[in-house]
């Protein structure tokens, strides 16, 4: 079923604004983060109006209301991923928040999921930042080795090497399962199928999967999953762990304070159960309901229609932008296996250049390394230009973006 | 159009046409400086003849990855400040900086700067404003290290 994208867009309040005098808002940064509609924004209009107050320390009308709301975000965000525990969804501040959490734990953790020295921690060479430097850290500070997968010319993973890169040493696989610069989607069983063999853990980062893929965790067969709100139409300082339960229920605790306890003297502290056990202090609550609504909204379009409309964009992004001369695309080339979200570089401009005479057109993309430098580095470029699209974007749009590029070249031409 | 006045013709010829660039031999400091946001990266060679502020910038030498107004004020740069002593180049480098930082708002000295006055279109963009001080930032620190602290 095509989405209905006039009407979606109008829903969007931010798509009528005008830049640089009278050029009409094109979007195309919605990897780095996506728009918001109007019930988004109505949700925290409406929580801090009607409902604020703080959560599960209340016996008062608004306390409850606002427990109610907080929590029937959990609620939402668990049917949207299909958790088979809601107790399984912990609200964080954002992926990056997420991960860390992971990271950190496990340093604390009690045998057999400690990590310590001699244990080896597996990524892959198109992680997003947020996904290498707590490892590094988590290595630096343990003892333990970080270890990753290469990725092909192509911009696909090379899973060749598989069986020597995963090995009995692997304590935790932790990796992308679809990348912001390359728009790859990972098959990520071959991966966890391998870490099942050795007996190690699977996070898998869903920050760029969550916003435009159906998910379910049952059928991704990870332990840990990590999104963050703002990329999916919800708003920013929201993010969400997923972990198994009995992992949760083991794991030791994250950050310490309110909320997270069970009882406390002076002299100790035992802990709640997952999730409040991960969720110390005053949580982001108006944050987690726009989550919720941002969900709802999501799951009301379906995701398997807006994945469906992004693959057309896909398709056609990259036929219009392979007609460009000098232009190489980063990344697969074919729309199988891969997002709407897609990286190039013009031959002789860079891409700063690019993004900037976009921008007087009123066209919004990202340039830079998009905290994936070890990637850029590898297909040996300094940077790159990203067009990025999601459920209200249209070929029209595309269009535009080709037509930008044409003036590109002639401001640098010759 | 706007750009027009950030992507001044003297820009883009620097940027297609760049004076003194490539690294040269014989140096007395070598620096490599990036931008972390945006991964631009240069490296800068000066060679200097004599001690402290009244020492000649005898070369600069670079080379790097860089967008067109990164690139085209490193090419500005080495016109500026080859020749003179490193009193003169400082001096030269605070007009630029100030211009720079001026949001648009510092009218420059064409007798002070030169070709560098074509940049002050680019101090309304703010987030340009690093792109065209990568250069400037890598020969200060390259002098700074071969007659310490000036
Ligand atoms: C693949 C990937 N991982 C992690 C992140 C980090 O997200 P956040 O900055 O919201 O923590 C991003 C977004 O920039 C991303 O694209």
């Amino acid at each position: 079923m095509a989405l209905d994208v006039e009407t979606i867009r109008k829903d969007f309040p931010i798509l009528d604004r005008v830049v640089h005098g009278d050029k009409p808002l094109v979007y195309l940064d919605n990897a780095a983060t996506s728009q918001k509609p109007r019930k988004v924004i109505e949700a925290l209009v409406e929580y801090y109006e009607r409902h604020n107050a703080n959560v599960h320390r209340g016996i008062h009308t608004l306390a409850e209301e606002a427990t109610a709301l907080y929590e029937s975000a959990r609620d939402r965000v668990a049917a949207f991923i299909s958790a088979p525990s809601r107790d399984e969804v912990i609200f964080t501040k954002n992926s990056s928040e997420a991960m860390n959490l992971v990271a950190r734990v496990l340093a604390d953790a009690e045998p057999p999921h400690r990590i310590g020295p001699g244990d080896e921690i597996v990524i892959t060479e198109m992680e997003h930042h947020s996904n290498i430097v707590p490892w590094h850290q988590l290595a630096e500070r343990t003892g333990a080795a970080v270890r990753w997968f290469q990725v092909t010319d192509d911009g696909r993973l090379d899973l060749s090497t598989v069986d020597e890169v995963i090995t009995e040493r692997t304590r935790i696989v932790s990796m992308v399962h679809v990348s912001n610069l390359l728009g790859t989607i990972n098959p990520v069983e071959t991966v966890i199928r391998r870490a099942r063999e050795v007996g190690a853990l699977v996070l898998l980062d869903c920050s760029q999967s969550a916003p435009h893929l159906p998910l379910d965790v049952r059928a991704l067969g990870a332990d840990f999953i990590a999104f963050t709100g703002h990329k999916m139409l919800g708003p920013t300082g929201i993010g969400v762990l997923w972990g198994r339960l009995d992992l949760l229920r083991v794991l030791p605790p994250f950050l310490g304070g309110g909320e997270m306890i069970e009882l406390v003297t002076m002299e100790r502290s035992t802990f709640a159960q997952p999730p409040h056990k991960y969720e110390a202090g005053t949580p982001p609550i108006a944050e987690a309901v726009g989550l919720g609504a941002a969900v709802d909204y999501l799951s009301g379009i379906g995701m398997e229609a807006i994945a469906a409309h992004e693959t057309e964009l896909t398709r056609y992004v990259l036929s219009e932008l392979n007609q460009v001369d000098g232009l190489r695309i980063i990344g697969p080339n074919t729309a199988e296996d891969r997002v709407a979200e897609v990286s190039f570089t013009l031959d002789g401009i860079h891409p700063h250049d690019v993004g900037q005479v976009l921008d007087e057109l009123g066209i919004a993309v990202r340039v830079g390394h998009h905290c994936a430098r070890p990637a850029v580095v590898r297909y040996g470029i300094p940077a790159t230009t990203r067009a990025s699209f999601y459920l209200y974007n249209t070929p029209a749009e595309i269009d535009v973006l080709v037509r930008g590029l044409a003036r590109v070249k002639k401001v640098f031409g010759g | 159009m706007n750009l027009d006045s950030m992507y001044q013709e003297i820009i883009l010829d620097h940027y297609k046409n760049p004076h003194h660039r490539g690294l040269r031999e014989p140096f007395d400091a070598e620096v490599h400086h990036v931008n972390p946001t945006c991964g631009d990266e240069i490296t800068v060679r000066v060679y200097l003849d004599g001690a402290a502020d009244e020492a000649k910038v005898v070369d600069v030498s670079y080379d790097g990855q860089g967008c067109s107004i990164s690139q085209a004020s490193t090419s500005v740069l080495t016109d500026l400040v080859i020749g003179r002593t490193v009193r003169e180049a400082f001096g030269t480098m605070d007009a630029f900086v100030t211009l720079m930082q001026g949001r648009g708002q510092v009218e420059p000295d064409e007798d002070v700067l030169e070709d560098g006055v074509a940049f002050a279109g680019v101090a309304k963009y703010p987030a340009r404003v690093k792109c065209a001080l990568l250069g400037w930032m890598a020969f200060k620190d390259a002098v700074a290290r071969v007659v310490g602290g000036v």
